[in-house]
């Protein structure tokens, strides 16, 4: 039994070589933009803590720094919260110092492999989900500027080095009282070091960290040292996702956290 | 139990068509496939469909249902409600012939544009020694069944057919990986994916991954590292000053093989 619900009208041999016209957008008929709404909602949660937080002052109560703080490395920075007791940039530097160092972690997840399918998808809709049509009339991708600027992903990833290394001495302090005796486990600390691991994990799966370790050989069986390396990080590599969403809550829990102690809300022994 | 199936499939030539209404019975452990035939054998015997193999390995029957790119023979049945309506379309990206076949020639013409395996000069064929860990990254792409779903689903040139001629699309993207990867390959083919094939139209938002009916990670395992490969060559001032200084070569060493 058929019923035809559009007539169909004879094809012409010019008309041969074209797709087939169909004028729906998609015809998904699942949940398609579930995902990109999610998407688009904690990313932005993320961008707003974020602005809020860089111009928040109470980062630093003794043991914790807040890591959207950390490294401070001006005078204007309380004495306990400056890296390694040093304040190299003096007393010029006025404004929060968020704003020195947050462009490398920034700048790393936002040159991510994945963070850029996340907001490719979510805020560019470039597409919003696949076999749904993009908006756009016309698409260059990753060929000119700006978008060519993402290949400096591996830059952002040394960096990203740099400020795990910071945020694990910020842990480690963290095994102090206020006092500065050691042996102190606070839920500051604990909630620190969560963080640090996964910060850790989520830098060592990327992408371009994967290809310098091995990636980049044809002989794996003349380095065998950088094979394991390189089968480690691909392991990692393959939760890649779940390590960017699970540092980027862990990183804003914590900098939270730090914030409500040394703003005196949180306030219980051991906080 | 069997039961009745409310089906719409595009049927038309030459891009001009439409979708037609059809209810179809359906018994049990079908696949979308199995339906479809029964369509031609009893109410619509000029309904063109493409298929072979009817085990998901030799990538005939890809068309998309509900929207999805997917093989027919791989589609089952009891993956959908008896209440549902199901779209079978032919796929998007390419042009049609009649009904849900395509003209899958546009993958055809890539593939010839890319140089095949090239040997250095002096191995013999029978002279290759490999060790696995060499080749088995390339191994995962060689499982690529050719259904084309992954160049179908890809926005580059399902949205933006004026691409076409400048992006060869994740099939041929892996297989230009696939060949860099290889430990005898010498052909410089950094360069070329990125001018002449087009992998910087790539935004990676990993649609081929998803529809891959053989579950290559084409994005993390090729597509990426091939960009990372590419940044080596073109983007990288670190890694062009190590290549001069250390006189690492880019693409091939004295032996014929290429660095590392």
């Amino acid at each position: 039994m058929t019923q035809t619900t559009a007539g169909r009208p004879p094809s012409e041999p010019s008309q041969r070589k074209q797709r087939a016209q169909i004028k729906a957008r998609t015809l998904r008929t699942d949940r398609w933009w579930l995902a990109p709404a999610i998407t688009f909602a904690a990313l932005s949660s993320f961008l707003v803590y974020g602005f809020w937080a860089i111009f928040d002052k109470s980062y630093f109560i003794e043991p914790y720094i807040a890591p959207f703080s950390s490294p401070c490395l001006a005078t204007s920075c309380p004495e306990g919260a400056r890296f390694l007791g040093l304040a190299p940039l003096g007393d010029w530097w006025t404004l929060p110092p968020g704003f020195l160092i947050l462009g490398l972690p920034a700048g790393f997840r936002l040159t991510c492999y994945y963070y850029r399918k996340g907001y490719y998808r979510a805020f560019w809709l470039s597409p919003p989900a696949c076999g749904v049509g993009e908006p756009h009339k016309k698409y260059t991708g990753e060929t000119r500027l700006p978008l060519i600027i993402q290949n400096v992903h591996r830059y952002f990833f040394y960096g990203a080095i740099l400020i795990a290394a910071v945020l694990t001495w910020d842990a480690v302090l963290a095994l102090r009282d206020h006092e500065g005796n050691w042996g102190h486990v606070g839920l500051g600390t604990v909630i620190l070091w969560i963080n640090v691991v996964l910060i850790w994990a989520y830098t060592l799966s990327c992408h371009s960290c994967r290809h310098i370790t091995a990636g980049r050989l044809n002989h794996f069986s003349k380095h065998p040292v950088r094979y394991k390396m390189w089968t480690f990080v691909s392991k990692l590599n393959s939760r890649h996702m779940l390590l960017a969403w699970l540092s980027m809550y862990s990183v804003m829990l914590a900098d939270l956290y730090v914030r409500l102690v040394a703003k005196g809300i949180v306030n219980f022994p051991l906080a | 139990m069997g039961y009745k199936a409310k089906f719409r499939v595009w049927r038309g030539e030459g891009g001009e068509g439409a979708l037609e209404d059809f209810v179809v019975e359906v018994n049990e452990g079908e696949v979308v496939l199995d339906v479809i035939h029964r369509l031609q054998a009893t109410q619509a015997p000029d309904l063109a469909v493409r298929w072979n193999c009817k085990a998901g390995k030799c990538g005939s029957c890809s068309v998309e249902i509900n929207g999805k790119p997917r093989l027919g023979c791989m589609t089952r049945m009891s993956t959908f409600t008896e209440y549902e309506t199901i779209t079978v379309t032919p796929m998007r990206t390419f042009p049609v012939i009649k009904d849900l076949v395509c003209d899958v020639s546009f993958n055809y013409q890539k593939a010839r544009e890319i140089p095949s395996f090239t040997p250095p000069d002096n191995v013999k064929p029978g002279e290759y020694r490999m060790q696995q860990i060499d080749v088995e990254r390339s191994q995962e792409f060689r499982k690529c069944i050719e259904c084309f779903m992954c160049n179908n689903v890809c926005h580059v040139i399902r949205d933006h057919e004026e691409n076409k001629p400048a992006f060869a699309g994740p099939r041929f993207l892996m297989r230009i990986a696939e060949l860099d990867m290889h430990p005898y390959d010498v052909a410089d083919r950094k360069d070329s994916a990125q001018e002449e094939h087009g992998l910087g139209y790539c935004n990676i938002t990993k649609c081929c991954t998803e529809v891959c009916p053989e579950h290559i990670k084409i994005t993390d395992n090729a597509l990426i590292p091939m960009k990372e490969r590419v940044v080596d060559r073109k983007y990288d001032p670190l890694v062009w000053l190590g290549s001069k200084i250390f006189k690492r070569p880019g693409s091939s060493n004295p032996s014929g093989s290429k660095a590392g």
